[in-house]
């Protein structure tokens, strides 16, 4: 099928490529299934709704901009998302890309957890965690911390 | 909206299997147990409304800044690899 999107225009999307979000993402409730289209030649994957061409999320993989990050996926987590393994788990978080772009924060406290082999993905609201929905991608531009 | 008064220790059951219990009271702070299915998702209101608020501003990226920032992120890895 075709879908319309908001950074790659008209695209043919299988079947295959959608993942399902069940209660779509917190304030795009109505929004549950979605698409990972990479952004050519850059760190960026775009979560984009099949249903709605405006929305879509601006997402990296954390690891490598944030070393130290790490997320533990408690038991209800892993039984929504049907998750066995780690091999099963592909995880992002989504960017607020600000102007200038120098601001640009990433939200730790509420990563993209997808199952891979199953296609179904969620939201993750960490709990008890020093994480928040604001890290700065550019910590160098602040003068104080 | 329902309004119930509860005393320490007693609770509300809410449909067949979600309950809400008073297991603590300290001057303003009233401490919770919820007991919910898996599948419920149980959050501080100002934490969930926190995400919806940064979902909602991170929708609004425009191409140009994007464009923007992925030139500077692929500069930054050049000029310094870890």
């Amino acid at each position: 099928m075709n879908i319309e999107t908001k950074y790659h225009g008209t695209i043919e999307l299988s079947d295959m490529a959608i993942v399902s979000f069940e209660n779509g993402l917190p304030g795009f409730e109505h929004e549950k299934q979605f698409a990972l289209l990479p952004i050519h030649d850059s760190p960026f994957t775009i979560l984009q709704s099949v249903q709605n061409k405006d929305v879509a999320f601006v997402m990296i993989e954390p690891f490598s901009y944030f070393p130290t990050y790490e997320v533990e996926l408690d038991d209800a987590t892993c039984e929504q998302l049907n998750i066995q393994a780690e091999n099963d788990v592909a995880l992002y978080v989504i960017l607020t890309v600000a102007e200038p772009f120098t601001n640009t924060t990433a939200n730790l406290q509420a990563p993209i957890v997808i199952n891979v082999h199953e296609r179904i993905g969620k939201q993750v609201i960490l709990t008890n965690t020093p994480y928040k929905t604001k890290h700065r991608l550019f910590p160098e531009t602040v003068e104080a911390k | 909206m329902l309004v119930l008064t509860r005393k320490l220790k007693e609770a509300i059951q809410i449909g067949d299997d979600i309950e809400v219990v008073v297991l603590a009271i300290d001057g303003d702070q009233v401490k919770l147990g919820i007991r919910a299915p898996k599948h419920i998702d149980v959050h501080r209101k100002e934490i969930y409304l926190a995400i919806q608020q940064e979902n909602n501003a991170a929708s609004l990226a425009s191409m140009t800044s994007l464009q923007q920032l992925s030139h500077r992120l692929k500069k930054g890895g050049e000029e310094n690899e870890r």
